[in-house]
């Protein structure tokens, strides 16, 4: 019954840089049956993404497939002509991308760009096929399927325009949906309902995909067999269930092992003692919009409180009142128990040293046109007045502090350093300034699963060093279990629940922590079913949540 | 007729041969992806191209077109010499300056190779002019080529325009004021839009609005129109105060261009302002001074020298045009935009002397020549740093 649809064979690719071609793909293979869900998965730069693309026959820009062999249903998409693979990519072959939102044309509604590919292949006229777009957002579950089309994509969720683009790829009933990281923009609530969704819509038709992730709870859930890329080159391939019970490579191994990091439960702080930052009944708006609802918290010297919610809770506007940023309407913020000015204008010197952040994405936090030297130098000359030898001795030993050799990255930009490097750096620049309190705004959420352990781990590491307090903003729940003593919730700018993290993670929660702590995916390949057993299949993700 | 005739014919058969070219490629190469992807409009463009050659080696040697003849071999001159200049880049030097000599296209070192030339010549106009710039000869002759067999005079290599003043030394002295001029109208230009473009995004709030609003009213005053106005009402003020006029043109000008530029660096700076390392910069407790030196600028110089090659070559053909309207750089001062005009009128006599008649060419070619070199530097540049984003 199996019937070979995708079969690829040495898979070699090469990225043009610096004018010469440097291999990114060094030899991949694999088949894709009929109704067959592959899971492509590995770190950011194995190389996943560009397989993918390279199963449409399609590089991009600047690459260029220099050997081995793609063959879709007998037909070789390396060699094909451009007119050839019009006919079948978007007809026979669909694309799902990472980010819905950046993907659709703002300018036309959902229905119109959804009719465009089966009019233009000719599969079946304008009115029939926004009869079957409105079926398809039925069969995703999408909120008012006959109207929900004719809404601009700015209208709709990011959730539902996650969902409405893989109605869209589904337009023209192809053989092959590749799917690229739909998930990773989305909240978990969110995440599980465009999950089941593709889950179910593939099943439905009997579609084949190749469904890439860096998030391996989530492959488990989707696909029938993983592959495991690590820079441009194979580890290993297996079914799934053999995968996760039995993975036969260290790297593999590792990847499962990830999240076992965990630090050990510190002492209750004592009852008397003064919070290194303390937000009491802070309330604040954006304009007229009200954000945050009498919010308040402590963080004590050397401990972690983790704020976690999903996007849009208040937790980075709960930051930004404690930076200075956004003056907060009423409520006061105190350093060492000493109210201190709600503008980070009428701060002091002294005051913004002590508050350090360190940012969600490293590239836009470090300036690009300055050299890692300048970047963690300047607070250092700007706070504690080091110049010439003295603050080069500074900047050195704070480097060697985030584990980058000093004589090799003093002199680069930050365009020259991985994604957990520039996080580093981020890190090391916050330290420079010698502060008592550090905001971590999703330091981890961009990186992978390894990296972004090395990062919590060298996070930990200064914190027993130095006696850092942290405010350790974040979605992730895992992060929050290795990393957090205190955890606060929120939920619609309000702290929905608050305490010590073992008390958090021990039932009963409140309603609403308990929906956050379920939605996040397990390793175990039936926990999606299970869950949505559980919560009863009409009543996933929103349902749930405007239940409470 | 028959040369639209044999235009309306030359192109059905170009079609055809491109037609052919394709196919022939494709069976020749067995379906190379070159051929197999090429677009019918590729493959005519190709023949078009080659036609053009052809043509061009054709006019080349017609007597009547010495400037054409002149303009090919400048052209191959500079293009090897553009080539040569590159070459040695790569070969000498430090490993920095060879990897930016490596990723030169021709285009930019030919740019580079008629900036310098114009620069050398605008700096040395007196060793380089055979004569003064408002030397006037008795003999004037307006044939170019200093052929005295067509009646060219020999010392005159260009001719004499029509008071009997050399052409080719009023051209040499002309780069000298109307490039000089054009350069210290865009620096000032841009001192001016930048500074108060970047102060407007970092700061925002009725600044911005001010500031914005005003140069909104600016803008919409048609640029020359309103040159042209100030310049009548500048030129009674140099009078009355001494002031040469050259001075107020420059400032209103500059002026006058500066609001683009605002435009420009207002547009550029909000983006950047919103960036993390501005907000941790702020945060830090840094001043207006090193936000916007420090931490903007270097992170808009790619925009905004796109935006200076651009704008030079449109202060440039301002002043042009303001001295072919009488209001710009006053005689007898050499001057590109004046020279068009004043050899405009030898358009006349196209029948009588084709030469003579195509005089304003030289002027209004230096004036463009300039312009493609500026912009291909500076496509260069732009592709450079976009490069290094990524």
């Amino acid at each position: 019954m199996s019937e070979l649809l995708l079969k690829v064979r040495d898979l070699m690719i090469e990225g043009r840089s610096d004018e010469t071609w440097n291999p990114i793909i060094n030899g991949c293979s694999f088949d894709l049956n009929k109704g067959e869900v592959l899971g492509m998965i590995g770190e950011s730069g194995a190389g996943k993404s560009t397989v993918g693309l390279a199963a449409m026959g399609f590089t991009r820009d600047g690459c260029r497939i220099s050997g081995g062999t793609v063959e879709f249903d007998g037909i070789d998409l390396v060699n094909a002509s451009a007119a050839v693979k019009r006919g079948l990519l978007g007809k026979r072959i669909a694309y799902v991308a990472q980010s819905a939102a950046a993907s659709f044309n703002p300018a036309h509604r959902l229905i119109d760009q959804h009719t465009e590919g089966p009019v233009q292949h000719g599969v079946m006229p304008r009115e029939e096929s926004q009869e079957d777009a409105m079926e398809l957002y039925r069969r995703l579950r999408l909120p008012n399927p006959e109207e929900i089309g004719f809404r601009y994509p700015h209208q709709v969720s990011g959730g539902q325009l996650q969902r409405a683009m893989t109605a869209m790829a589904m337009a023209c009933r192809p053989d092959l949906i590749i799917f690229d990281e739909p998930t990773t923009a989305l909240d978990v609530t969110t995440q599980i309902e465009v999950l089941a969704s593709i889950r179910d819509i593939v099943e439905q038709f009997n579609t084949a995909a190749i469904y890439i992730t860096h998030d391996l709870a989530v492959v488990a859930q989707m696909a029938d067999k993983i592959k495991v890329l690590l820079k441009g080159d194979e580890v290993e391939e297996a079914d799934t269930r053999t995968m996760l019970s039995d993975p036969q490579e260290e790297y593999t191994k590792s990847l499962w092992a990830v999240r076992s990091f965990q630090r050990p439960t510190k002492p209750a702080v004592p009852a008397d003692a003064v919070p290194v930052v303390s937000v009491k009944n802070v309330s604040a708006a954006y304009g007229k919009v009200p954000v945050l609802f009498d919010v308040s918290f402590d963080i004590h010297a050397g401990r972690t409180v983790a704020v976690v919610g999903e996007s849009g809770s208040g937790k980075s506007t709960a930051a930004r009142c404690i930076t200075g940023l956004l003056p907060p309407t009423s409520g006061v913020i105190e350093f060492d128990g000493e109210p201190i000015p709600a503008d980070y204008r009428s701060r002091t010197k002294m005051q913004l040293r002590q508050a350090q952040m360190i940012y969600q994405m490293a590239d836009t936090a470090l300036n690009p046109r300055k050299t890692i030297g300048e970047i963690i130098g300047r607070p250092v000359q700007f706070y504690m007045g080091l110049t010439g030898s003295a603050k080069r001795k500074r900047v050195d030993e704070l480097l060697n502090e985030i584990e980058l050799e000093p004589s090799q990255y003093f002199h680069r930009l930050p365009s020259e350093l991985s994604g957990g490097q520039k996080q580093r750096v981020g890190i090391a620049r916050a330290l420079a300034a010698e502060p008592k309190f550090i905001i971590c705004d999703e330091v981890t959420s961009a990186l992978d699963q390894l990296v972004a352990e090395g990062i919590l781990k060298l996070l930990a590491k200064l914190q027993d060093e130095l006696g850092l307090s942290y405010m350790f903003i974040t979605h992730d729940l895992a992060t929050v279990r290795s990393i957090a003593d205190e955890v606060v919730v929120m939920k619609d700018g309000r702290v929905v629940e608050a305490g010590p993290k073992k008390e958090m993670f021990t039932p009963p929660h409140h309603a609403y922590t308990d929906l956050l702590l379920s939605s996040v995916p397990e390793m175990d390949p039936d926990w999606l079913t299970n869950l949505l057993d559980a919560r009863g299949v009409d009543n996933i993700g929103d349902a749930a949540v405007g239940k409470m | 007729m028959s040369t639209w005739l044999s235009i309306l014919i030359a192109f059905p058969v170009m079609a055809g041969v491109a037609w052919v070219f394709r196919f022939a490629g494709q069976s020749a190469t067995s379906n190379k992806p070159f051929f197999r992807d090429m677009p019918f409009g590729v493959a005519f463009g190709y023949v078009v191209a080659a036609v053009a050659i052809l043509l061009a080696f054709k006019i080349y040697f017609i007597d009547q077109v010495l400037f054409f003849r002149w303009a090919m071999q400048g052209l191959i001159i500079f293009t090897v010499s553009a080539f040569l200049f590159r070459l040695l880049g790569r070969l000498v030097g430090t490993a920095g300056s060879r990897k930016l000599f490596r990723s030169m296209p021709l285009t930019a070192a030919f740019g580079v190779m008629i900036v310098l030339a114009y620069a050398i010549l605008a700096i040395f106009a007196p060793v380089f002019a055979p004569y003064g710039e408002e030397q006037v000869f008795a003999a004037a002759n307006t044939l170019p080529g200093g052929d005295p067999a067509t009646g060219g005079d020999p010392a005159h290599l260009l001719g004499t325009d029509q008071i009997g003043r050399d052409l080719m030394s009023r051209l040499i002295y002309g780069a000298r004021n109307t490039v000089g001029i054009a350069f210290a109208t865009t620096c000032l230009a841009f001192f001016i839009g930048g500074s108060l473009g970047f102060l407007a995004a970092t700061i925002g709030g009725w600044l911005d609005q001010v500031l914005s609003r005003a140069v909104d009213v600016l803008m919409a005053i048609p640029a020359l129109i309103f040159a042209l106005l100030l310049m009548t009402i500048a030129s009674a003020w140099s009078v009355k105060l001494g002031i040469p006029l050259t001075i107020f043109m420059i400032l209103i000008i500059a002026i006058i261009d500066s609001t683009r530029v605002y435009r420009l660096a207002r547009a550029v700076g909000v983006n950047i302002v919103v960036m993390d390392y501005i907000e941790a910069a702020k945060l830090r407790g840094e001043g207006l001074t090193y936000l916007i030196f420090r931490e903007i600028l270097p992170n808009a110089t790619a925009p905004l020298l796109a935006e200076f090659g651009l704008r030079f070559c449109f202060v440039f053909l301002t002043i042009a045009s303001l001295s072919f309207l009488g209001v710009g750089i006053q005689p007898p001062l050499a001057d590109w935009g004046t020279m068009v005009r004043d050899l405009a009128q030898f358009i006349n006599f196209a029948q009588f002397s084709p030469l003579t008649a195509a005089l304003p060419i030289l002027a209004a070619g230096a004036i463009a020549l300039l312009t493609v070199a500026v912009n291909f530097i500076v496509d260069w540049m732009l592709q450079k740093s976009s490069g290094l984003k990524e």
